[in-house]
């Protein structure tokens, strides 16, 4: 059970008494009654206590809520959208989403991981799992945009790519390799949100870009904290921990120089006022594209290149050079 | 330090000790004689198998002259501050210990054949040949400088994936080597990979699978997702040969699959055939360092 889906129930009920004093008073003609305002200003407190600060597990669960919004609820308010389908080779993965699209009069090429708002979706959308079949899609789109001088806009939303049996049949490797080389070397602006979950290798293969957005409560992690605590503790059950130790939060990342930019989020999370907050994404994407559409070609491969050399943490005893391991 | 040096320590060990003078093989059950196991670079003599080897045992292995290593001073540290049982810092100096290497990967210069190359070699013994920011910089700046002297490249895989406890830092290495493959590609030299066991996560969805022509070691575990997670994902067993090296030739995911007696003379004819005669990177001069010895 997602533990902020629990914490809202809780405050259902406050919110009804709300409701229904409101009802009530607005019904009367008359002003809000002392109840009412100290009904309110215990919801607000609650409210800030609940969600003021999230820790990284709280934020893993704000990803991952079932009415945060995901990328077809972005797609959705852009100007225009055509999907383009299928990898032209094996099948068209439902979860990756591509296609040609309008930006505040902007064209570009969309890649998105799509989950699903419901089961039967989720299992359509593969949960946003990408199989090789998406990504050599992604990659096919990427070349088109190349080609066509369209930035690409990515939107990443997957706890990690397929891990089935079928997907390494035809090389879940290959595939994201492939889409890693074709970002790093593509003459056009990239531009990725993080809007949900960003795990591992599968979300990197769409991720690497100019310009890296991540939203407040999104994660962005090496692998799932489940995974994470699996692969080092043989013990799922350890996500929690696992998501402290793995500094996957949007503040740790931009002090990484990992993302660049942050979008925060109403109090509650991006689905509390999905309309608007939506559409501020939408607008942080197109102001990092206006300004990325003034640097020429080269130039914008050459800093792209730049800005993933610098990215690590390691330390140097001494020349370059040596023939001798230091111990 | 030099493989000499190394070779030493190894024998000086192994003296020591009477019982590391049979090695069982862990597919096959024969008790082996380690000089004879070692004289057959590793492998079975009665079924085959592929023992795994340490870095420099493999660069012993594939090299003609001495080895000029690089980027050695390229040390870890602990951007995460991690600390689960132990200390990451801890498990770094223990791996140290173990396996007598500073990182999960020796770089350098070598000439294989009459080729000089630039060499990266990594090691399964050292956090499971994990990639974290040194490994990522150890390649990334093998390229480089392999891209400047205009040499081939050949690395050989072995690695777990992405190295937790260096989180996002060690994921980010993903992209930063590709972007060195990249240029090293496009200033037109060739890169080799060789697939040992087991390739997989992070740098088989990166370097591994970029290359030019990739080659496969006989028996080796080679995938993205590791069995583990694929079995817990689809509740039963995988078939044995599942992600051998031999089941992604049939599939079609590698050029060559070669048991490890043949590597070395297959790799001095596909540098024969890709590296241009005329080309700089061509003779011993393109490191000075290595033809000074
Ligand atoms: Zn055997």
């Amino acid at each position: 059970m997602n533990i902020i889906v629990e914490r809202e129930k809780s405050l259902e009920a406050l919110e009804q008494r709300i409701e229904d004093l409101r009802a009530r008073s607005a019904r009367q003609g008359g002003e809000s009654s002392e109840d009412m305002r100290a009904l309110e200003d215990r919801y607000a407190a609650l409210q800030r206590d609940m969600f003021g600060h999230l820790t990284p597990w709280e934020r893993v669960n704000m990803a991952r809520h079932p009415r945060r919004p995901i990328a077809s609820d972005y797609i959705a308010r852009l100007d225009e959208f055509d999907e383009l389908h299928g990898d032209r080779q094996f099948r068209d993965d439902p979860a990756l989403v591509g296609g040609l699209g309008r930006l505040n009069g902007r064209r570009i090429v969309v890649l998105a991981q799509q989950k699903g708002r419901d089961t039967k979706e989720n299992i359509r959308r593969n949960f946003g799992m990408v199989t090789p079949e998406g990504y050599r899609k992604a990659r096919r789109l990427m070349e088109l945009a190349g080609r066509f001088a369209l930035p690409i806009v990515s939107f990443v939303d997957t706890s990690g790519a397929d891990p089935g049996i079928a997907s390494e049949e035809r090389s879940q490797s290959e595939a994201i390799a492939s889409c890693l080389l074709t970002l790093s070397r593509v003459p056009v602006p990239v531009v990725a949100a993080i809007i949900g979950e960003g795990g591992s290798g599968g979300a990197l293969a769409i991720a690497l870009a100019d310009h890296v957005i991540m939203l407040e409560h999104s994660i962005y992690s090496v692998a799932s904290p489940e995974g994470c605590a699996a692969i080092l503790w043989a013990d799922a059950s350890r996500a929690e921990e696992a998501a402290a130790r793995l500094k996957l939060t949007s503040d740790d990342l931009l002090g990484f120089g990992i993302v660049d930019e942050i979008v925060s989020e109403p109090l509650g999370g991006a689905h509390r006022d999905a309309d608007r907050f939506v559409g501020r994404v939408l607008g942080t994407i197109d102001a990092a594209l206006s300004h990325l559409s003034n640097v020429n070609r080269e130039l914008l491969v050459e800093r792209r290149r730049a800005k993933y050399r610098r990215i690590g943490a390691w330390q140097e005893t001494s020349q370059r050079f040596a023939s001798v391991a230091a111990r | 330090m030099p493989i000499p040096d190394w070779l030493r320590i190894r024998r000086d060990k192994q003296q020591n000790a009477e019982a590391a003078q049979w090695v069982k093989c862990p597919s096959c059950g024969e008790l082996l004689y380690r000089r004879e196991l070692e004289e057959n670079s590793g492998v079975c003599t009665r079924c085959g198998h592929h023992f795994r080897l340490h870095a420099y045992d493999r660069i012993n292995l594939l090299i003609d002259r001495d080895f000029v290593e690089v980027g050695a001073e390229i040390l870890p540290r602990d951007p995460l501050s991690w600390s689960d049982r132990r200390p990451y810092l801890k498990k770094l100096e223990s791996d140290r210990e173990a396996s007598h290497l500073s990182e999960a990967i020796v770089t350098g210069f070598a000439a294989i054949g009459t080729f000089p190359v630039a060499l990266g070699v990594m090691d399964f013994g050292f956090r499971g040949g994990t990639m974290g920011t040194v490994v990522g910089e150890r390649v990334t700046y093998l390229f480089e400088e392999a891209t400047r002297r205009q040499l081939p490249c050949v690395i050989v895989t072995a690695s777990g994936g992405a190295r937790m406890e260096e989180g996002m830092l060690a994921l980010m290495q993903m992209a930063k080597t590709t972007m060195a493959v990249d240029a090293h590609m496009r200033a037109g030299f060739p890169y080799i990979a060789v697939l040992t066991d087991p390739t997989t996560g992070g740098v088989s969805a990166s370097f591994a699978f970029q290359a030019d022509v990739i080659v496969a070691e006989s028996r080796a575990a080679i995938g993205f997702a590791g069995r583990r997670v694929i079995e817990q994902t689809i509740r039963q067993k995988l078939p044995d040969n599942f992600q051998t090296a031999e089941f992604l030739l049939e599939k079609g995911h590698v050029d060559i699959v070669v048991s490890r007696p043949q590597l070395r003379a297959t790799l001095i004819r596909l540098l024969d055939y890709l590296v241009d005669g005329r080309g700089p990177g061509r003779t011993l001069q393109a490191v000075p360092e290595l033809a000074a010895q």
